[in-house]
């Protein structure tokens, strides 16, 4: 292919949207979900999941879940080559139900938190990160 | 076992009787993904710590699950409650067998 100027103006174009686009969620994290709550329904409610909205670099990215009644709480990158993230167990001297980490993201993606509840319910919380450097090691 | 693993905790000497206390834990662990190829294009075998737990007095506080999704040197921090003197017992599970552990002893005044 010659190197006109239309095409270079082409190619420019698709690298953006190439790059723009959030990594897409994997059917891993879809079965992940499902292996955490059973089938059952996830519902919104008490839970907080704070996360920057823009992480310069996807090796260290600084999150916070909270959720004032729950007994667990995952926590899912749907973009990562494996989702999960970390689950948290609180047990009985659990002061609150909130917990903070350091994750990495492969690149701009959601990411998930879904807590059990003490009545067994499951609520989830996401939140977009922005990713400018990927934290998988390519 | 993985080497220059070094936990490191902290926790208030003191507290008052049901007292809630912030507790921040690191591990020093490359925490390898496998995901990581090496010069020679040969994919790096998973390294990482898949749990760790907190205790105190033998109550548990802190049960967590970790995953290659957890960075490098896995920081975490949470809240506990100090019903009584006692110590707190913190214990991390390397993927190649070798577990962690770091006690820290707290006084109720």
């Amino acid at each position: 292919m010659q190197l006109t100027r239309r095409n270079a103006i082409l190619m420019g174009a698709g690298a953006i949207l190439m790059t723009g686009l959030p990594l897409r969620a994997s059917a891993a994290g879809e079965d992940a979900i499902a292996a955490f709550t059973g089938g059952a329904e996830v519902g919104e409610g008490d839970i907080k999941l704070t996360a920057p909205e823009i992480a310069e670099n996807g090796n260290t990215v600084p999150i916070e879940v909270s959720s004032d009644s729950a007994t667990e709480i995952m926590v899912l990158a749907l973009g990562n080559p494996t989702p999960p993230v970390a689950t948290f167990k609180f047990g009985p001297l659990a002061a609150s139900r909130s917990a903070s980490t350091r994750i990495r993201l492969a690149g701009t993606q959601d990411v998930v938190a879904i807590a059990k509840l003490e009545d067994g319910s499951f609520v989830k919380a996401s939140t977009t990160v922005k990713v400018t450097i990927g934290g998988c090691g390519g | 076992m993985a080497e220059g693993v070094k936990p490191r905790v902290k926790v208030p000497k003191t507290a008052s009787a049901g007292e809630v206390i912030v507790i921040k834990t690191l591990i020093s662990h490359k925490m390898e993904s496998g995901q990581r190829k090496d010069g020679d294009g040969n994919v790096i075998p998973r390294s990482i710590i898949n749990r760790f737990t907190c205790d105190f007095n033998g109550e548990n506080v802190v049960d967590v699950t970790l995953e290659p999704a957890i960075s490098t040197n896995p920081y975490l921090e949470f809240e506990a409650t100090v019903p009584e003197s006692g110590e707190f017992k913190f214990t991390w599970y390397d993927d190649d067998g070798s577990v962690y552990e770091e006690i820290k002893k707290i006084a109720v005044e």
